[in-house]
This record gives structure tokens, sequence and C-alpha cells, in this order.
């Protein structure tokens, strides 16, 4: 049912280095039973800490098998240092790619060389600090933003797909929403083009109230309205009409051709003014 | 485009099984030159409409039903889908349902949706199974109201093959003027059963598990017992089921029903006793298997064991090499994130749910395959096994 590679077959059907290290330099245990994944990759490091001899062993699908295989060859004769830039996607692409479902057993390879690698040096893990987002799976919130940073994810059903969360009883999904949203706009901040010099939040709300106040609340006053300003995300600016503008049938042109036009000329041009409690 | 049938052991019938060849040879006059609509008056399409009639009577007489008992609907889902939905719109004000943990998606996805399908709050109760799937009597009683508008409970488990009581539990239903409905998609064909001797409402039944072709359904509708259609259209099927029907397959499902009848037999002697072998063979063979399921009330045909510390796609792949079809109740092969909810309703530990594997045999499998499988399985497991972590030797 699912269209593996060949490298995928491959490594499924003859995998190379089962088996366990012995006296290893480092182990990575991740995954569990309940799971339907597990893989403990065992590996022996040398005094120029390079990586002599890695072995895994892996209770999961023809994907984790292969995944657990191919890392094993990736990492040997790397050293410690450059296994520990590997990502899931250099795992995925070593085996061809992975069907978009799998994707989360290229995450666990990575995650055994990580917890090997913390294991050898002595250090705890920083995933380790996270904090449980999906009870299914154990996925913490600090692996979900890697998952997403890592392989540019923009939707809760791709985060599944890589890490798992949301896959079990559900409960979890409006959580992992709101990390992808803040994670998502926290990148595009970081790679907005310098020519737009883009708002904060702040800058916004703040040059909304400065033309609300300066400008729109005194023309309204003089009708006997006013206006109040009750939430801005994004490009979405939620207010209030109050006063004679209230109950008024033209309160939506006031609106959209007034307040929206006069904040779309002096604040960002992309705003969207609507009414709302 | 050639498939490799002859090459294959075939294992899955509760997935879907071969057309039989009698089924084909009865369909292929309505593929080529009987093509006219039954509903037609000129003779050309009028003889076609005979036809049509001459496969319900063959169906109605694989479940002792009447013939005009018989609905034809498109598969056991949409059979299904009209049984519950129409109970619920003949009787509006009753919201409550009673169904099982372990019914098929067919039934058990509706059922979560019901809110949304008919714009009202409904109760659903899905009771639960033992550890070797069977159900609890008392619970079922308790859990019949006033409000019930329908119970259904599958006759078989597609992944276990353990059968329910449900002869008995429809008239405990009837007892309290509800009406019960009944997925027996997996059991007719297998296991003998008469309308004429129980109460049940709604049966469904489907052409792809009794060597007909995928693409054609029943619903068994019960003379005298409310009925509101699903697919609303022409007249056919006196205004039971809108839409042309699907000739050629009703032909074929008729085949298959008379064939099905002569077959009964062995499928419960012969067939049981090749499934008896493996299944005591692959236990045997193969330390720290499972059985899933009631070893004795049954389907003939199916065989559920779990082999702890490996998960079933790799075990699926590796049969696959040397031509083996079976399926998994793994997380991997479940399509979703979770193991089969069969199995998890029956409290399957976590070591076993992910390595089980299904077989389900038909008329077709010989005593040479299944040796061949009981050998070739312990070496898969093992190998698997080098290799899980948690396998300790």
């Amino acid at each position: 049912m699912w269209e593996y590679t060949n490298k995928v077959q491959q490594h499924f059907m003859q995998p190379k280095n089962v088996g366990e290290v012995g006296n290893p330099s480092g182990t990575g245990d991740v995954g569990s039973l309940a799971c339907g994944d597990a893989l403990k990759l065992t590996i022996k490091v040398d005094e120029n800490d390079l990586i002599v001899d890695a072995k895994f062993k892996t209770f999961g699908c023809a994907s984790a098998i292969a995944s657990s295989s191919v890392l094993t060859e990736l990492i040997k004769g790397m050293s410690v240092d450059e296994a520990a830039k590997i990502t899931n996607e250099d795992i995925a692409e070593a085996l061809g790619g992975l069907p978009k479902e799998k994707m989360h057993c290229s995450v666990m390879g990575r995650e055994a060389l990580e917890a090997a690698i913390a294991d050898y040096r002595g250090v705890i893990l920083p995933m380790a600090q996270g904090e449980v987002v999906c009870e299914c799976f154990g996925v913490t919130d600090l692996e979900v933003v890697r998952a997403i940073r890592e392989s540019g994810l923009r939707s809760v059903e791709e985060i599944t797909h890589f890490t798992k969360a949301g896959g079990g009883c559900g409960k979890c999904e409006d959580r992992l929403r709101e990390i992808l949203q803040k994670t998502v706009e926290g990148l595009a901040e970081k790679s907005a083009p310098v020519q737009e010099k883009r708002m904060t939040t702040l800058q916004k709300i703040k040059k909304i109230e400065q033309v609300l106040e300066r400008e729109i609340r005194p023309t309204l006053k003089k009708d006997g309205g006013d206006i109040e300003l009750v939430d801005v995300d994004g490009d979405f600016v939620t207010v209030s009409l109050r006063g004679a503008c209230a109950g008024c049938h033209s309160s939506r042109t006031t609106l959209k051709e007034y307040v929206e036009k006069k904040l779309r000329e002096q604040v960002v041009d992309s705003l969207i003014v609507e009414e709302g409690k | 485009m050639d498939c490799g049938s002859d090459k294959v052991i075939y294992m899955d019938n509760n997935a879907t099984t071969r057309i039989a060849p009698e089924v084909l040879e009865a369909m292929m006059p309505f593929l080529e030159d009987c093509y006219g609509n039954p509903s037609s008056m000129h003779t050309f399409g009028g003889q076609v409409g005979k036809a049509v009639e001459q496969a319900r009577g063959r169906i109605a007489e694989l479940i002792g039903a009447e013939p005009e008992e018989i609905v034809f609907t498109s598969c056991g889902t949409e059979s299904d889908s009209t049984a519950i939905l129409s109970a619920l719109q003949s009787q509006p004000e009753q919201r409550h349902i009673v169904t099982t943990r372990v019914e098929h998606p067919a039934v058990k996805n509706l059922c979560e949706t019901l809110d949304l399908l008919t714009g009202h709050k409904h109760k659903v109760t899905r009771l639960m199974v033992e550890a070797d799937g069977t159900l609890d009597m008392m619970k079922y009683q308790e859990a019949l109201t006033e409000d019930t508008a329908i119970v259904s409970v599958m006759w078989a488990n597609n992944e276990t093959g353990v059968l329910f009581p449900v002869e008995a539990m429809a008239a405990m239903a009837k007892e309290r003027g509800i009406l019960f409905h009944t997925d027996a998609v997996q059991a007719v064909g297998k296991i003998p059963l008469n309308m004429r001797e129980n109460q049940i409402d709604f049966l469904s039944l489907s052409g792809h598990k009794l060597h007909a072709p995928k693409g054609i359904g029943v619903l068994y509708v019960r003379k005298g017992s409310p009925f509101v259609p699903f697919l609303h259209g022409g007249h056919q099927e006196h205004g039971r089921r809108g839409g042309t029907e699907n000739v050629a397959s009703i032909v074929g499902l008729g085949r298959a029903c008379q064939l099905a009848g002569e077959m009964m037999k062995e499928e419960n002697t012969r067939v049981r006793a090749l499934r008896d072998k493996l299944e005591k063979g692959l236990m045997a063979s193969i330390p720290k298997s499972i059985l899933n399921g009631h070893s004795e009330d049954r389907l003939p045909n199916t065989s559920n064991i779990s082999f702890e510390y490996v998960e079933g796609e790799a075990i699926l792949l590796h049969m696959n090499q040397h031509g083996i079809c079976a399926s998994s109740g793994s997380a991997c092969t479940s399509g979703s994130l979770e193991p089969s909810h069969v199995l998890r309703a029956m409290g399957v530990a976590f070591t076993a749910a992910h390595g089980s594997i299904r077989f389900s045999l038909s008329i077709y499998n010989t005593e040479e395959e299944v040796d061949f499988v009981l050998d070739k399985m312990p070496k898969i497991i093992a190998d698997l096994r080098e290799m899980s972590p948690f396998w300790e030797g």
C-alpha cells in the first residue's frame, strides 16, 4: 500500500549494521512498544571523536528499519560534530524519500542519534526539557517546533506526519495549531524582505490607535458617533462602532469606505477592518 | 494487465475474495449482449429484468428470506448507512443507538457523525468486549432504553472472526420494540443463517466477500419493518433504492449465493480444518504468539495471531516476498497512527497489537499452501525479532 523506493526496500530487506556495539561509547534509546516504533542505536567513538562503529535494533515498519539502517551507514566514519548536524531530511533523502505519513520514522532516527551523542558527551538533551503537548505519543512542544522549522511544515496534518503528534485522540490539535502559528510567524518575521520594513504587531497597534485618536474618532464624534479598537490579529483589525454609529444603516459604509481606507493609507495597506464585540 | 494471482498464496479473503469462475461466466452476457435496462418496456430490457429477479431469488434462498425482502445496494457500507439512517428517520423522536466498540468503520464512523448528518443530538452506547472479543449480555440488556432507535451489532467480526449472538440479541431488542440491524458482511456465505428463524429487521451483506464482484451489496429489510430510503431517485427496488441496477454484478451475486449454499459444508469442514492446521502450527512453532479472539465461536476461515515484539507491516512485507497475502492490525498498516480499534477494545497489549497478523482463508486455499506458510513464517518472525530491541532471545 505504501510506495517505497528501491533504497527503502533494499535497506529493509537487507538491513546494515543490525545489533549492538559491544561496550558502546553512546547509546540512544527512543520510542516504545506503545508507539509501535522503537530504535536503540549504539555507537563506538575513537579518541579522535570519530564514529568508528554504529549498530541498531529497531521495532517498527519498513520505513523505521530502513531509516535506522541508512542512518548507521551515514554516520560511520563521521566525526561526532558532523553527525550531530544530521537532520531527518538527510535520512529521508538518503533513502530516496519516504511517504509523507512515514516521515516520523526518519525523525525517530535523528532523535536516537541525538540521544546517543548526548549520552557519549554526558549532557542532558535540550529536547528533554520540552513540555509534553501530545499525550498519546509523548511529543513535546520543542520537538514540534523543531520539526516545523527544519522541515518547513505548514499544517497540523504535516506535524502529525513528522512527529505523530495529534494522530491519536486529537485533543492536542488546537495547541498544535497555536504552536504552528507562532513558529511560522516567527520565521516569517526573520525572512521578510528588508525593503518592506515589516511592522511588529505592537507597532501596528500603536499606529492604529494614533490614527483613531487623531483623525477618525473626532470625525465620527462630530456626528454623535464613536469607535473603539477591540483587537488586532495579523492584518485583521476588529473595532466596535459606538454611539450614533452603532445603529446606523450606513455603518458598514463608514467602516469600509472611511475607517478601513484611512487605516490602509496611514498604517499598512493590507489591513482588513471588521466589526466585532 | 496481469496481476499474477496464480503465483500468490492468498490468505486475505476477509479483505476481498476472487470472483468465482462460475460467477464470472454468469455475468458475461450482461456485460456484452444483454445490456438492456431492466425497467424498460421492450423485451430487450425485460429479459434482463427477469435475470435480476432470478438473482434476487437466489440471494433470498441463501439467507432464508423472501425475494421482496432483498434490496440491492452498491456495497455493504451503503447497506449499513441505509439501515441506520432509516431507523433514525422512521422514529425521529428516538435518538439513542446501541452498537459495539468493534464494528467495522462503515458502522463505527457513521455513528460518530450522526449529529452532523441529521442535525439532532444523538447518544451512542458502544458496548465493550471481553478479552476474547465476546459481548456481555447483561450489559447489552441494560443498554436498551425507550429512547433507543436501533441496535446495530455485527454478526461476525472482520478482524478476529468472533461471532456475536445477534439472533438472541435481536429477540431481546424486539421484546422492547427496538429495531435491530446486523452487519453480516463477513458472515454470509461462510456460516449458514436463516432469517426465518430470527427477528432481525435489517441485515447487510456484500458481494465481494463471497466470490462475487466488488460494487454490489444487499440490504435485507424484513417485511413489515419500517423503512425510509437512503438513495432517492427512480422507482427501482420498489422505490426503496433509486438508481439503475448494477445488472451484471447482481446476476453475479445471485450465482455466488447459489455457490455459497453448495459450498457451505466444505467451508465449515475442509476450510475450517485448514485454518486450524495453520493456526495450531504457527502457535506451536513460534514462541510468544497469541491468538486474538475466542477460539470456538468464530468464523471457520479466520485466524488472528499476534507475534510479540515485532511489527505487522514488516512481517507482511516479508511474507509478501514469498507471495503470501494477509493483513495486520498494526498502527503502520491502519492508515491512522493507532493500532486496530478492535484489538484495543479487546485489551490486547501493545506488545502484541502492533504485531498482529490476520489470515483469512477460502475454499480456494489448499493444504500445500498452508504447509508453505507454516514453513516460512518461523524464520520471518525470528529474523525480525533478532532486530528488535525488545526481544531477549
